[in-house]
Parts: C-alpha cells; structure tokens; sequence
C-alpha cells in the first residue's frame, strides 16, 4: 500500500500517523510538504493533526488552499481514500471536500483526553475492522471539534449513512453528557457521499501501540490495509 | 482604495466567545447587556481603480477564503 502524509507548516501528528501506518502496512509512507504539487500515484492519503498555518483566520482555512490540497481533491475525486484526522478533518471541511465547519468547543477550552466512540458505519474502507456499534476508544485534543452543520445537511448525513463516529459513553450511549465539545449530534467523524473521504476529530494514530494508550485506533489501519493491499 | 470587511456568524449559530465576552462585562457591572456576537474585522489595501471591480473581487475573496459561509456573513465597504 502506497500511503502518503502531508506535512503542513504546523502540522504535528504527521509522525505519529507515519508510525502507526509503517507498522500497519510494513512500509513508511511518502511526507508529502504542502508546497508539493507532482504527487505521485498513491493508495491513501492522510491529512495529519497539527496547527497548520497556526489556525491563522480560521482552523484548516489557509491549509485548504495549499497547492497539496489541490492534488489532495483531485485524488479524491478519482477514488483515492482520505483520512483527515484533528486538523486534517478542519482543513477537509474548509476545502469543501466535507460539509460542515468546525467551530470553537462549546466550553471554550481545549480539550485532551480519552473519549468513547460508536462507530456508526462499519463498512467504509477506514471501519471495516470494526463492528457496526462497536465502541471504542482513542483520544482527543482540540480546541475547534465543535461539528456544525445545518439541520437539513444534518439529516443528509444521517440518512446516508456518512456519520461514521459518535461520541458516547463506554456502554455506547450517547447524549450531551458523552460530547466533549458541542458537536452537533454528537458528530466525531463523518464521511463523504461515497464513503472514501473520512474526517474525525479524535486521533486513532495515538491508540495504536499497546504501550501507547491503547490499540482501538490500529483497527483503522488495518483495515485500510485489508482493503487497498 | 481600501476594503473594511466584516465577518460575523450568522444569527442562530451559537458563538460561547460573545457569550463568554458578555458574561465578563456583566461581571465589571456593565449591567444592560443583552447579548455580545463576536467577529472579524480584515482592512485589505487594495490597488483596484474601480470601486465596482472592487466590491466584486473582495465578494469572491470573502467566499472563497475570508468567511466561511456555512456559519458567517460578511459585509464589505470599499473606501477611498
């Protein structure tokens, strides 16, 4: 599997993704800077984690207009799976390749920690090693996770099946008390109308060694693996 | 000429910083205050000749980077 990370100024989980995905897949990815334009041809793509462009005007805004975003989109376009994780999910929804923006936490602070998920969909390239409503766990640590989108895009998503991670509780409930920053309907990661563009806030690139805080988010890499491989 | 661009959230989106501003103000005892929105304010310095052709590409600058219209408005004034 040809996977490939994009490096922004400020990004800063594009090493932890390039781990996780070198033991998943048995090879290091391709670093790709953000003023990359010859890309080449490639199995994933992962938007890392980080502050790029130091979420000058609005988080993932500036990033969105890269020169690698452009070839980003129209890799994309022609099918190739996108991961955008944290930063990586902003700059997907600011480059229109995902509805809906992130906005400020509800409570206004930054918020790192470990949180539940269910997994709503099971069956795109990133959950199929998971089970629908399966919970799990991986952290979170952001200051712009709050999901917003209008009720009708809302509804969309909910009826195509593009709300991929819920917030919930460890027994999979989910209600405002399990949502760690105002998400609307709990929203942790969604997907695009095909299901090969995924953005989630919270990290699976941090829960993927044993000794590192869990393996719930290995699952992910795995999965893209037995998929694109 | 220069344009004075406003980008405010759009009524009906919650905005916890204005809130969290109007809080602080009722706590220094600026009593009277129903609501505090938060915004934006970019000045861009522009070389355009034409306050029409300016109007029209700081519009396409706020759509396509300065606002994100999912949840902002904006307002241009263009001035000399």
């Amino acid at each position: 599997m040809h996977a490939a990370v994009i490096v922004f100024p400020g990004s800063n989980c594009d090493r932890d993704v390039a781990v996780a995905l070198t033991q998943a897949t048995g090879r290091a990815p391709l670093m790709l800077w953000h003023r990359e334009t010859e890309v080449p041809p490639l199995d994933l793509i992962v938007v890392p984690g980080g502050f790029s462009y130091g979420d000058y005007l609005r988080a993932g805004a500036l990033a969105a207009h890269s020169p690698v975003v452009r070839e980003v989109k129209a890799r994309a376009a022609k099918g190739v799976p996108v991961l955008g994780i944290c930063n990586g999910f902003q700059v997907l929804c600011e480059a229109g390749m995902l509805p809906g923006v992130l906005m400020r936490n509800a409570g206004l602070r930054f918020v790192c920690k470990d949180v539940w998920l269910r997994v709503e969909n099971a069956a795109t390239p990133f959950t199929r090693g998971y089970r629908s409503g399966q919970v799990v766990r991986m952290p979170i640590a952001h200051n712009d996770g709050n999901y917003y989108a209008d009720a009708t895009t809302l509804d969309k998503l909910e009826g195509e099946g593009r709300i991929v991670f819920r917030y919930c509780h460890a027994d999979g409930r989910v209600d405002d008390a399990a949502n760690p920053n105002g998400a609307q309907r709990g929203i942790a990661g969604i997907a695009d109308g095909r299901g090969s563009v995924l953005g989630m806030m919270p990290h699976p690139e941090r829960a993927a060694d044993a000794s590192l805080g869990g393996t719930d988010g290995r699952t992910m890499f795995q999965s893209l693996l037995t998929v694109l491989a | 000429m220069k344009a004075k661009v406003h980008v405010t959230l759009k009524p009906g989106v919650l905005d916890p910083q204005g809130k969290a501003v109007a809080h602080a103000l009722d706590a220094l005892g600026f009593s009277g205050v129903h609501g505090v929105r938060q915004g934006k304010f970019i000045e861009i310095d522009l070389g355009d000749q034409d306050p029409g052709g300016a109007q029209a590409r700081v519009d396409a600058m706020c759509r396509q980077l300065l606002a994100n219209t999912v949840i902002e408005d904006y307002a241009i004034d263009i001035v000399d």
